[in-house]
């Protein structure tokens, strides 16, 4: 379009005239395009000079180091001692090695590169024209005419019969396309509201030993597991619980502070709670003696131990679940029921 | 037949007239060698996010190779002798083998993930050019669409890789995005279900998810998103900053060939460069420190990649508000995690991409505008981007508040109140800030144009009054005011920027050259000929 538009009013251009330079069809070339270029000239006046030969210089000697890096690069990758080793080894170099060449090699093309365009192309400034806003109106019209027949030659504005029946019948074909989808959907009835323990299932450890009473000095906390195969992995990921051994004030306190859903869940001085934190789910693991204050790293939601779980600082709202414990005739902790109310962050049909 | 010499001098020519015979291309690729690039150095910023993604598509196709995306339980028995015999998920031990036990492994995967941090950074720094200089307005509304959905997909494609070698850490963060997914009233349960596949863990669902969310879907939408971002850019030519020969309806810079291109390539190799040695030099992300993900294991200092701290630091700050609804004799729950992670997102995807309209309407600007604005110009939008900045700082800084608490022996709960109580004035006070510094560079602006340059030169009157000598940027009127009009271009504010005082001498202990001679203030006319973008 530009083509026409400058052959109108500019004299015939003969590419083929010698008088012409092959910048002058440069020039052309870009007045076709919309372009003028309005300054343009060598970097250096006098070719050759001292300054053009240390530019060159320093381009080439840009391109050597990256020849010697990439080369370094390459006998490293092969040849350097590469396997994760115990201990302080040369192994431990392979990675910064690797780095540091190939970062080396790709910086140096880089800064070679850049300097040759900077220091050594034509200085140039070019001002390119804008055609901005909407087509040309007569476009417009024609494109119009055209869509606007393309209904109309439909014939769906004279056929309402058409177009109630194309609406009816391509609307579901719409849902359709998406049905597959709903191979995802699982039925999640009761999985949020139980969890693996229930009435007889002892405490475990995570490496599969159950839970004796002595195992927890006063003042300490363990995390334990429902003793079931598979019970400390994360197929049971909402089982695992905090058994706290208090000390004597401390578990008084636990136990006059405990509410009617907690009552009789506390063994002596033990008591369990939920390791899954009501907030956002992380395990509530770090726990304050002192304070009997449990903290949830993630979101820093803060549990009183001696009163419920209940939460006294950041964004958690509910308390966490307490176990109901016992310990059995073998002298083993044990479960007397699954937790009362489900563990866990919050969800819509939470009752 | 007799068959033609093969002369190489004449094979570029050739091919280039076998493809012209069946392409017609000699126009069209001319017009493109002959695009012309405005210069300045804001406008790389968009440049490495793109070298970066690149990057992180080459760096991410190796991982693949080597990466197995199951939650079934294996026993761990590779090079890193400290985890042998821990029995863990699949893809973490393939993870763990690409740093072990694949040769190159390490270094690739560092690389890849200093990319990603870097190609999110670039975003951001970019979006802020934009927002800040006005390049947004008419015509370019829809390229701003393309490039905010660009910001939330990158979030969403580095939150998935992030989570899928199901280290301790990953998984935390992938047992909170179930929380918040639970926390969606109404339909939060079966979203949870349908994507972990029964509750969290569920089973290999959320890896099959994942895994082909970030390597294939998502970096797919990206790429079609960048192409769409790139040839409206085309289409609409770039922005420039208003100058001397510049206006609305030109483009003043570099043809795209060879000088435009060579510094763009050059500038990848550079970001390549750097991220080549980020990923062989600093240590990132050593997920066999983390160990396995259990359920009943988390570290304190549990912190997200930086570009989703700000939700961390939302989720922080929210206070315990519950709420409990009474309907037909059940009780239902929306738990305080719904608003800082979901309706707050919710709220920044619609409020930035429908920004540009909103100045429209409250600006009543509509026409299209090709040059660009600086931020002084604009004190209401500067301010409002100070407050957004502001309001993202202070929640990032919140979502690490445990470790600043920790490494400056602050009370954690006082950085909570401090952060629940900043997000509320802070962003406000940013506001007010920006604002009136905006009018002060202004209102300097305009003094300078209408008195001159401050000169230094103190000059005692015949009254006894000291009085600054001020140097005049044009031939003052008898009240010694200038008639400059403000066109919103740099203002000289130093006298050697108008050529009264030579330029600074070179050399850091012992001058390499002859200081210059003061040179004479140039004539109006050579000031305002044409200059490239350096300023």
């Amino acid at each position: 379009m530009s083509e026409t538009e400058t052959d109108k009013d500019a004299p015939e251009f003969d590419p083929d005239d010698p008088r012409l330079t092959r910048f002058d069809l440069v020039r052309e070339g870009a007045r076709r395009d919309g372009v003028e270029i309005v300054h343009y000239q060598p970097r250096f006046t006098k070719p050759g000079s001292k300054e053009e030969k240390r530019v060159v210089r320093f381009v080439a000697l840009c391109f050597f180091i990256v020849g010697l890096a990439a080369l370094a690069f390459i006998v490293a990758y092969v040849a350097w001692p590469w396997r994760y080793e115990p201990g302080s080894n040369l192994n431990k170099f392979y990675t910064p090695v690797l780095g540091t060449t190939l970062g080396l090699a790709l910086l140096f093309i880089g800064i070679g590169i850049i300097t040759w365009a900077k220091k050594l192309l034509p200085e140039e400034v070019s001002v390119e024209r804008r055609h901005d806003g909407a087509s040309p109106d007569v476009e417009r019209k024609l494109t119009a005419a055209t869509a606007v027949s393309m209904v109309d030659e439909l014939g769906i504005q004279r056929r309402p019969l058409l177009k109630g029946a194309v609406a009816l019948g391509l609307a579901p074909v719409g849902v359709a396309a998406i049905m597959p989808l709903g191979g995802l959907i699982k039925d999640h009835k009761s999985d949020l509201l139980t969890t693996a323990w229930k009435k007889g299932v002892r405490l475990m450890h995570d490496d599969g030993t159950l839970v004796r009473p002595e195992d927890v000095s006063a003042g300490g906390q363990i995390t334990v597991f429902p003793a079931i195969p598979g019970g400390n992995t994360n197929k049971y990921a909402d089982s695992p619980t905090l058994l706290i051994h208090l000390r004597d004030a401390d578990a008084e306190r636990a136990l006059s502070n405990a509410l009617p859903i907690n009552k009789g869940a506390q063994w002596n001085n033990y008591l369990a709670y939920s390791k899954i934190c009501t907030h956002a789910g992380c395990p509530a693991s770090l726990y304050e003696q002192q304070t009997n204050r449990l903290l949830c790293p993630c979101h820093q939601s803060q549990f009183d131990i001696t009163n419920n779980a209940r939460p006294i600082f950041g964004p958690a709202t509910r308390r966490l679940p307490q176990l109901p414990i016992t310990v059995d005739s073998d002298g083993y902790f044990v479960a007397t029921s699954d937790y009362k109310v489900p563990i866990g962050p919050g969800f819509w049909e939470r009752p | 037949m007799k068959r033609p010499k093969f002369d190489p001098k004449q094979a570029p020519g050739a091919v280039a007239d076998w493809a012209d015979q069946r392409l017609a291309g000699a126009s069209p690729l001319r017009k493109l060698f002959n695009k012309v690039f405005p210069d300045h150095w804001s406008f790389m910023l968009g440049e490495i996010a793109l070298y970066s993604f690149i990057i992180l598509l080459l760096t991410g196709t190796f991982l693949a190779f080597f990466f197995t995306p199951s939650s079934a339980e294996v026993v761990y028995n590779g090079s890193y002798v400290p985890l042998r015999g821990i029995s863990m998920s699949q893809a973490y031990a393939s993870a763990l083998n690409i740093s072990f036990d694949v040769r190159g492994g390490l270094v690739l995967r560092q690389i890849h993930h200093w990319s990603a941090l870097l190609f999110m950074a670039a975003i951001v720094v970019h979006m802020l050019r934009t927002f800040f200089t006005g390049a947004f307005r008419r015509p370019r509304e829809l390229n701003w669409m393309v490039g905010f959905l660009l910001f939330w997909l990158g979030f969403l494609e580095g939150f998935a890789g992030y989570s899928l070698p199901d280290d301790a850490l990953s998984g935390t963060g992938l047992r909170i995005a179930d929380a918040i997914m639970l926390s969606i009233p109404v339909i939060g349960t079966w979203v949870s279900f349908a994507i972990f596949g029964g509750e969290f863990p569920g089973g290999d669902r959320i890896f099959s998810l994942l895994y082909i969310g970030h390597v294939f879907l998502i970096p797919g939408i990206i790429l079609a998103l960048i192409a769409l971002h790139l040839a409206l850019l085309v289409k609409q030519k770039h922005t420039q900053w208003p100058g001397p020969g510049r206006t609305e309806h030109n483009v003043v810079g570099h043809r795209m060939f060879p000088g435009f291109a060579a510094k763009g390539g050059g500038f990848f190799m550079i970001v390549f460069g750097v991220l080549a040695l980020f990923g062989g030099l600093i240590q990132i992300n050593p997920i066999w420190l983390f160990g396995p993900y259990k359920a009943a294991v988390v570290s304190s200092a549990s912190q997200p990649d930086w570009y989703v701290m700000f939700l961390d630091g939302s989720t922080r700050l929210m206070p315990p508000w519950e709420i409990r609804i009474h309907l037909f004799n059940h009780g239902y729950t929306v738990p305080p995690i719904f608003w800082p992670t979901v309706v707050l997102p919710g709220i920044l995807v619609g409020l930035g991409l429908l920004y540009p309209f909103l100045e429209q309407r409250f600006m009543r600007d509509r026409a299209h505008h090709n040059l660009l604005q600086r931020p002084r110009d604009v004190p209401t939008r500067t301010g409002l981007g100070a407050m957004a900045v502001t309001f993202f700082v202070v929640l990032t800084l919140s979502g690490g508040n445990d470790v600043i608490a920790d490494k400056f022996d602050i009370s954690l709960n006082a950085m909570t109140w401090a952060g629940r109580i900043g997000i509320l004035i802070l962003p406000p006070l940013a506001y007010y800030l920006a604002h009136r510094i905006a009018l002060g560079l202004q209102q300097h602006d305009r003094e300078v144009l209408a008195h001159g340059v401050e000169t230094g030169i103190i000059k005692r009157l015949p009254n006894g009054a000291f009085v600054e000598v001020h140097q005049p940027l044009a031939a003052p009127d008898e009240h010694g005011h200038t008639e400059l009009p403000y066109r919103g271009w740099v203002v000289p504010k130093k006298m050697n920027r108008i050529g009264a005082i030579g330029p600074a001498v070179k050399g850091f202990f012992v001058a390499v050259e002859k200081p210059e001679e003061p040179r004479e203030v140039e004539a109006e006319e050579q000031r305002e000929e044409l200059t490239s973008g350096r300023r």
